[in-house]
């Protein structure tokens, strides 16, 4: 599909993907917004255009795997991977509620969900493990992990880091949602990240700095990603906390606050 | 019996052999302690299945969850007082909850680490490892049985956690042992005190019921080796024909063997209890053998408590 074409499709899936979270915290009311909408556009390029995965198939051993490290956002996983066919879409309004597979944060049990994840700074080591895994086996599938930017705060992060570098892990493709924001409110306040991109380089990644809502640069860094050997990659991409509700953007107070019910037809409208 | 002495970490670096020939799934992850631990003699059969992932007990819990989530099954370990220590929030999201097939074998538990001092003395592990759910609890007492262990979890789906002792401890087993999972050992039957031990405190437990006997009293000796899941019924029997229990075990009083019998006996048969072990406090340098006798973890300590129990 000529790139062009694919970016139009890829933006449509976007913003059915932000209407499905939208709805799905208004009906929960509970959940985390600010977060899983920056990250649309990642998970939506890395679901429809770059990972090889069979929906129908969850468990298809040469699957690419995808862990979701930043946890808060499941609201967006689950509705990337309802889209994608691994459920129906109509289960996303159980979100939150006794009963549900849709748990507040991933767990096991839900078609397309690899592992848990909902303790910041733990998800780029299972990427470490099921890497070094697919080596051992001499497989071809790849690994992807989504981390928040606040999580980078987590020791972890660089055990892993170091980890992946040292195994040469080629196989394995960190993104890092550089939205800015976390709970308590700007990270280079909180807890100072920067500079970001050049402590990842120090760790021996190739690092890759895109614009988080530009597909054609989302395409571009998978693909540069997939072609570079003996080390792995990690894709910074600049993002905006709440991205595509006026309100919710770069608000630290929307990192876990759910529209609510009664205004979800406004809020829905901006989506255009 | 008792005469001989071996090392659990020694039996430990065997199994990992048999097993690596054995099954091509099983790997081994280790956190800068793979010689001590003796995990490291896989890298010279199986250096493709051996990974060392240097001081860092978060990542190596979490690298071995992901290696599972892929098939493998990994052995990862440490010191017990890192791993689970520092590494229990890894432990509990990535293997408990999703219950993968990790098998984490940790030496250095308990205060007989010795000279190293408390900062290396984990006695809370057995506490926190069997508080997580899914989770799988074992203290061998010696080689012979940790090497039977090592081998036979590789079999049952799941997680464990497997506490090893630093110093070379007395051969119980001699015999040979067969791991049944679940199950606890009774070593020697008596109707008078029954004695629940784990770990190295098993060889402590039989010397007691040997003093026992001298004095005219009649004791069991259950090896309480798999804490979780209980043997619910050996220790219910145990507490019948005995009529009061001595627990003993090295690790705090709290949480531990002890209180894992205790809660069993107070729904199911409730008799008189002693808990042997260390009084909810930390430990210091010194040889082992010292440090055991200072904080009462011995034959004496055991055979009083059995003695006090009944009135004696």
């Amino acid at each position: 599909m000529e790139t062009a074409q694919e970016v139009v499709r890829l933006k449509e899936t976007a913003r059915n993907t932000r209407k499905l979270i939208l709805e799905a915290l208004a009906e929960a009311g509970s959940g985390h917004p600010g977060g899983s909408l920056s990250a649309v556009e990642l998970l939506v390029t890395l679901y429809f255009r770059v990972m090889r995965h069979d929906p129908k198939n969850p468990k298809w051993p040469d699957r690419d795997r995808f862990f979701l490290s930043k946890g808060h956002a499941a609201p967006l996983l689950y509705s990337v991977l309802a889209q994608a066919g691994y459920f129906p879409a109509e289960e996303l309004m159980t979100l939150r509620k006794i009963g549900s597979r849709l748990q507040g944060h991933p767990s096991m049990g839900v078609p397309g969900v690899e592992a848990p994840a909902g303790s910041e700074g733990i998800g780029l080591s299972l990427a470490v493990g099921t890497s070094l895994a697919a080596k051992l086996d001499g497989k071809a599938y790849r690994t992807y992990v989504l981390m928040g930017d606040g999580e980078q705060q987590e020791g972890q992060v660089w055990e892993a880091a170091m980890s992946a570098s040292k195994f040469r892990l080629d196989n394995l493709t960190a993104i890092i949602d550089r939205n800015g924001i976390q709970q308590d409110g700007l990270t280079e306040q909180v807890m100072p990240l920067e500079p970001l991109a050049a402590k990842w380089r120090a760790f021996n990644w190739n690092v890759i700095e895109v614009d988080g809502y530009d597909l054609a640069q989302l395409i571009d860094g998978f693909d540069l990603a997939i072609g570079t050997r003996n080390r792995p990659t990690v894709i910074i991409a600049h993002t905006v906390k709440g991205k595509g509700i006026s309100f919710m953007e770069w608000s630290p107070h929307y990192h876990g606050t759910p529209p609510a019910k009664d205004k979800l037809r406004d809020v829905l409208s901006e989506l255009g | 019996m008792l005469s001989k002495v071996a090392a659990m970490r020694d039996a430990y670096g065997d199994a990992l052999l048999e097993l690596g020939a054995e099954n091509k799934d099983v790997v081994v992850i280790g956190a800068d302690t793979t010689g001590s631990l003796k995990s490291g003699v896989f890298a010279s059969k199986f250096p493709e299945r051996f990974f060392n992932v240097g001081i860092a007990e978060q990542n190596l819990v979490s690298i071995a969850a992901g290696m599972a989530l892929a098939g493998k099954i990994p052995y990862a370990g440490t010191y017990a007082i890192f791993v689970p220590g520092k590494s229990v929030d890894q432990i509990r999201n990535n293997i408990a909850y999703p219950n993968l097939n990790v098998k984490i074998v940790c030496s250095h538990g308990g205060i007989s680490v010795g000279p190293d001092g408390a900062s290396h003395q984990q006695v809370e592990d057995i506490a926190i490892m069997r508080a997580i759910p899914k989770m799988n609890v074992i203290v061998p007492a010696d080689a012979v049985s940790t090497k039977a262990i090592a081998k036979a979890i590789a079999a049952i789906p799941g997680p464990f956690y497997v506490r090893l002792t630093r110093s070379s401890t007395p051969v119980i087993y001699d015999g040979g042992f067969r791991y049944e999972h679940g199950k606890a050992n009774v070593l020697k039957e008596g109707g008078d005190v029954g004695i629940v031990a784990c770990g190295i405190m098993v060889s402590e437990a039989l010397k007691a019921a040997e003093a026992l006997r001298t004095k005219g009293v009649a004791a069991s000796v259950l090896d309480l080796h798999t804490i979780k899941p209980i043997d619910s019924d050996a220790i219910v029997k145990l507490a019948r024909s005995c009529g009061r229990v001595v627990t003993v075990e090295e690790h705090n009083v709290m949480g531990g063997m002890g209180s894992a019998v205790a809660e069993v006996l107070g729904e199911r048969y409730p008799v008189p209890i002693r808990r042997v072990g260390v009084m909810d406090t930390f430990g210091e340098s010194g040889e082992a053998a010292d440090l055991l006798r200072k904080y009462g973890l011995t034959a004496a300590n055991v055979e009083q408590a059995a003695l006090g129990l009944r009135g004696q």
